[in-house]
């Protein structure tokens, strides 16, 4: 009886020493799991979460403030990719934050443009060139397509194309199952 | 329309599969000869379950029913069931034996492709641990008429007169006993189960089967690596052990001439589904069976080991291919080849 | 010189019927120049070339039509004198059915060259020498296209143990590389010679299956030829076993050197280079003749009365060289290359380009559908067959289930496509299929998070940016404040007033005039992407619209709150 409680107390002071070694040696430092959420978002900082860009929604889903269905850009993978890493529920988006929409980028009609700014200092990612008076133009590869700068333009000259399809993007699609389930109804 | 490749081998999962039921055919026909026609009525009755089984698994998983039931699948596992099974049981210790492979082992994994256990080994060590007594009644060799064992498959089950135990399993109660003087060529010179290598009339069912593996060694549907692996490993362990002490341990020539070994080695490990796929991983999975099989013989409580031993290893078949994997073209450290 | 090499073995590999001989009979036809010609101005790896030429110029023969653009890139030349009708988005010879930039140019029949000045490439630097062949367009022409004037550089140590060429061609059907070598040894051998010198290399092999015994023999002449010339033996010609696929560069390397050259190193690293015959003659009528990369061998056959190999201007249609071989009734499609590669043509008025080395006409009868795809019984056929000793089954597991990490750590990326898994297969899965699939979704992936990642970078550099400029500004007004104590603080506020204003003024003016042109374009003007929505649709994205102007509004405090 007493050799028991002995062996018991003694294997427990033992992993209880291992536990807390453990835990100092293998300390990790920061907050890995605001980088990982924030490297699924899709970086387009448009605020459709209702969070000012990404890492802050980042941060809020890492203590617990925001669901993981509020990226419209990110769509369902992007929630998909989310739930796996943080071991929650899949959720479809919510429709109060958006919709998925085509890959876009923002177009400035360049005849309308009257070089006011506005846009210039709307733009998340400093993706838009011009100065005052100046016509503005967009780099269209650094676009994330967030439509931040449709609104504050006065003239209502900016406009999203949807990415097409060239030969360099396309994609080999998902092999189509030759065999399709047998129809009850044709059986 | 398809892309690339635009034309394909004329291979198929049937023509793979009923190749190796032609295999089996050398092994069915000694087992026929020394031990009656028995073993025919239960692949018969085997097969007509399993096919039925499938079908009907088929139509309730929505897969299209003809296409999978002419693979030759549920055949090759109802064929193995019957000819891992004493040939006398009752008609109805087969059916449940080939419903628990096909149905639980292989359709509630997903069907065909998907099943991590081997389906007839499955069928197999659930009916011997259900069915004890009923799994280790087995023919005498050379008794062969068909209406005492018709009987017994399907009626009154008047058995003595019929039934012995198999080598197998006469040596294994002969050791385990008290009896202090019992020692294997003891057992193995009284005993007229006993034939010249592994038991009357089993030796050449064996024989049988290494020509059939033979054929599909020849016609490259299995490769060298398991059967070699899984007899040279049973060769080795039983022939040092026998070394050791021949009083004890049965010599190589009997563990792979008896019970399941040869089939198992050529039909049973081989199963490319629930084993190893990697060269290596190969080599490891049939020796592991082999080791295992062994000891179950030896030292454990059934007469043979090979359906547990396999299962067993069916469990570490990821395992293994995960660190057994091939080096990859050009990932060779340099120098290693010449 | 044949008998003394020594053959290394590759694992793997089938032997499909081969059906050569159905266009070696003939010798190599030149093709008639087309009404129309459809050059397209992508015709090789890497950037896409700028168009020169505008529509309604003329062009002569073997004038730059598209400039090479960017470090990977490769110029493209008019196939024949003529006027350029138009440049334009036209259909691609490409598995997607896709349109890309098309230089379509009327021949005025008269084939009038450029004038044509042969490239003094001993005198040259190696640079001007690889700027010359880009600008000459000069492409492998074994299917891969990769820019040759990319591959023609000795690497780190400045020379090359081995040369390798390759004139192995495995895939059923084509026997374009054949043929030249039968007919134009001596050429590819004179390319070869220049190739060798280009890249300081030691020896020459050069690997041809024994399947073409006659090419082989003209080879060995040529090669014997050379060698006498340069009064050494450098050059060897190797017969290697009939296995497809023989002919993958690195495949080859390894039959004829031992060398295996891992997926996304340098051959050069390990003192190698492959190139195709082909590739060698182009090389040679670049630099020896002053004639740019125009036209090329293609095999046509398959189901036609008549196959056989011709020389084709790029540009072309397909349709007008299947119609020179007979075409078969039953015939339902075109393939670019052969039936264990070819990509399926969209429709057979595609033009001939680069990477053309076969159009290959198929029908149900000579290329049956598929039988039903049947579960993966991991019976490993696949692994025995893979070339590049990958475990297909397990690629292939993977990459249906869409865990492409998994597929990635099997190695998927050094699968050469080349088709022998899905031959082989009993279960007639169409792994080569999955594995293209998983390849572009990865790399579509790849380019998605590197663009994200470019975001996130911009975005925080502009958060920091914001920061130091309202730093800078308090600094500013804080010093400014500091040496107007002196001063009246009144006449500094007057005397910025009356500044300000005025470009105030003009600025809404300039907004009022601004907004009126816009209402008349403001029907134009519209997102792309929120045209055609449904009613609901349409009102959600108003509410999301609004909700954000309020975000944009919150944002700004939670943003000096950061601060």
């Amino acid at each position: 009886m007493f050799e028991a409680i002995l062996v018991m107390a003694l294997g427990a002071v033992v992993l209880g020493a291992a536990l807390g070694y453990a835990a100092v040696r293998f300390r990790v430092e920061g907050d890995p799991l605001v980088e990982k959420i924030d490297a699924i978002l899709p970086q387009t900082q448009c605020g459709q979460c209702g969070f000012p860009g990404c890492k802050p929604y980042a941060q809020a889903i890492a203590k617990g403030e925001a669901e993981i269905n509020q990226c419209p850009p990110g769509g369902d993978e992007g929630i998909h990719k989310l739930a796996d890493l943080l071991g929650r529920e899949f959720k479809s988006l919510s429709a109060e934050h958006g919709i998925e929409k085509p890959k876009s980028v923002a177009v400035i009609d360049e005849q309308s443009c009257i070089g006011c700014t506005l846009c210039i200092q709307a733009c998340p990612v400093d993706a838009i060139v011009g100065a005052a008076k100046q016509m503005h133009t967009i780099v269209a590869p650094l676009c994330t397509g967030c439509e931040l700068c449709l609104p504050p333009c006065p003239v209502d000259c900016i406009s999203m194309q949807p990415i097409g399809e060239s030969v360099e993007t396309w994609k080999w699609k998902y092999p189509v199952f030759k065999i399709n389930p047998a129809k009850r109804e044709a059986a | 329309m398809n892309n690339s490749p635009y034309f394909l081998k004329p291979a198929s999962v049937q023509s793979v599969m009923l190749r190796v039921l032609v295999a089996l055919l050398p092994g069915i026909a000694a087992y026929v000869w020394f031990f009656g026609a028995a073993v025919l009525v239960q692949i018969a009755l085997a097969s007509v379950t399993a096919l039925a089984a499938e079908a009907v698994m088929l139509r309730l998983r929505d897969k299209p029913v003809m296409l999978f039931l002419s693979d030759g699948s549920a055949l090759v596992t109802a064929w193995l069931i019957a000819l891992t099974f004493p040939p006398i049981v009752p008609w109805w210790l087969t059916v449940i034996g080939v419903l628990t492979a096909i149905v639980v082992a292989k359709h509630l994994y997903g069907g065909l492709g998907q099943n991590p256990f081997n389906p007839a080994m499955v069928g197999f060590a659930l009916m011997i641990v259900a069915y004890p007594s009923l799994m280790s009644q087995w023919p005498a060799a050379g008794f062969t008429d068909f209406v005492p064992q018709w009987n017994a498959i399907f009626g009154s089950r008047e058995l003595d007169a019929i039934t012995m135990a198999t080598p197998l399993d006469a040596l294994r109660t002969a050791l385990h006993t008290a009896d202090a003087r019992a020692t294997v060529a003891g057992v193995l010179g009284s005993n007229a189960t006993f034939g010249n290598v592994g038991g009357k009339g089993w030796e050449w069912v064996a024989a049988g089967y290494f020509l059939g593996g033979l054929y599909l060694l020849q016609q490259r549907i299995i490769t060298w690596h398991m059967p070699v692996a899984f007899l040279a490993t049973l060769f080795v362990i039983s022939g040092g052990f026998s070394f050791y002490d021949a009083s004890r341990f049965a010599g190589p020539g009997f563990q792979l001439f008896t019970g399941g070994a040869m089939l198992a080695a050529f039909f049973i490990v081989t199963d490319p589904v629930s084993g190893c796929t990697t060269p290596r991983g190969k080599l490891i999975f049939a020796a592991g069976i082999a080791l295992l099989t062994w000891i179950i013989r030896t030292f454990g409580a059934y007469p043979d080991g090979i359906a547990f031993a396999v299962l067993l290893m069916n469990i570490a078949t990821p395992l293994i291919d995960m660190y057994t994997q091939p080096p990859v073209f050009g990932h060779k450290i340099k120098g290693e080849d010449s | 010189m044949t008998a003394l090499q020594r053959l290394f073995k590759f694992n793997g590999g089938v032997k499909p019927a081969y059906n050569k001989e159905a266009s070696t009979g003939l010798p190599i036809a030149v093709a008639p120049t087309p009404t129309l010609l459809v050059i397209p101005l992508h015709q090789s790896i890497g950037g896409m070339p700028r168009p020169l030429v505008t529509a309604g110029e003329r062009v002569l023969k073997g004038q730059r039509i598209g400039g090479a653009d960017g470090n990977v890139s490769s110029a493209v030349h008019a196939s024949t004198s003529g006027t350029v009708v138009a440049v334009e988005m036209r259909l691609m010879p490409h598995a997607s059915g896709l349109s890309a930039l098309c230089v379509m140019i009327e021949p005025d029949g008269r084939d009038e060259w450029i004038p044509r000045q042969p490239f003094d490439f001993r005198s040259a630097t190696p640079t001007q020498t690889r700027d010359y062949l880009r600008d000459a367009g000069v492409v492998g022409l074994g299917g891969a296209v990769f820019p040759t004037y990319l591959k023609l550089n000795p690497g780190k140590q400045g020379k090359l143990d081995t040369l390798v060429l390759n004139g192995a061609e495995c895939e059923p059907f084509i026997t374009c590389d054949d043929v030249l070598m039968r007919e134009r040894a001596a050429t590819i051998l004179k390319g070869v010679v220049i190739m060798r010198e280009i890249l300081s290399a030691g020896q020459v092999l050069i690997g041809i299956e024994d399947n073409k015994p006659e090419a082989v023999a003209a080879m060995e002449i040529a090669a014997r030829a050379a060698n006498q010339a340069a009064g050494d033996s450098a050059i060897g010609v190797v017969s290697v076993p009939t296995r497809y696929p023989a002919g993958g560069a690195k495949q080859l390397i390894r039959v004829l050197t031992g060398i295996e050259v891992p997926h996304g190193k340098r051959s050069t690293d390990y003192g190698v280079q492959c190139f195709n015959v082909g590739t060698a003659y182009a090389v040679y009528e670049a630099i020896a003749l002053g004639q740019p990369l125009i036209s090329r061998i293609v095999t046509v056959a398959g189901n036609v009365t008549q196959a056989r190999n011709y020389e084709v201007l790029f540009g072309t249609p397909m349709r007008d060289l299947v119609a020179l071989c007979g075409p078969l009734a039953d015939s339902d499609r075109v393939i670019m290359g052969g039936p264990m590669m070819g990509l399926l043509m969209p429709d057979d008025s595609v033009p001939v380009v680069k990477a053309t080395n076969c159009v290959l006409v198929g029908s149900k009868k000579l290329f049956p559908p598929p039988p039903p795809e049947m579960p993966c019984i991991r019976c490993g056929e696949c692994a025995k067959a893979c070339p590049a000793d990958l475990q297909p089954f397990e690629m292939y597991w993977f990459s249906r289930a869409k865990i492409f990490g998994k597929a990635q750590e099997y190695n998927l990326f050094d699968c050469i496509e080349c088709g022998c898994c899905a031959y082989v297969c009993p279960s007639h899965i169409p792994l080569v299929d999955y594995y293209r699939f998983a390849k572009s979704e990865i790399w579509a992936r790849e380019i998605e998070k590197e663009a994200a990642d470019v975001a996130r970078e911009r975005y925080e550099f502009r958060l920091l940016r914001e920061e130091r400029e309202k730093q800078e500004k308090a600094a500013k007004l804080a010093a400014k404040t500091a040496a107007g104590r002196e001063k009246a603080a009144a006449a500094i506020a007057e005397a910025a007033k009356p500044a300000a204003t005025p470009e105030e003024d003009a600025k809404k003016a300039l907004i009022a005039a601004a907004l009126e042109r816009a209402k008349a374009q403001k029907e134009l003007v519209h997102p792309g992407n929120v045209s055609d929505l449904t009613p609901e649709q349409q009102a959600e994205v108003a509410a999301i619209e609004a909700r954000r102007a309020e975000i944009r509004e919150m944002a700004k405090p939670h943003l000096r709150q950061d601060d």
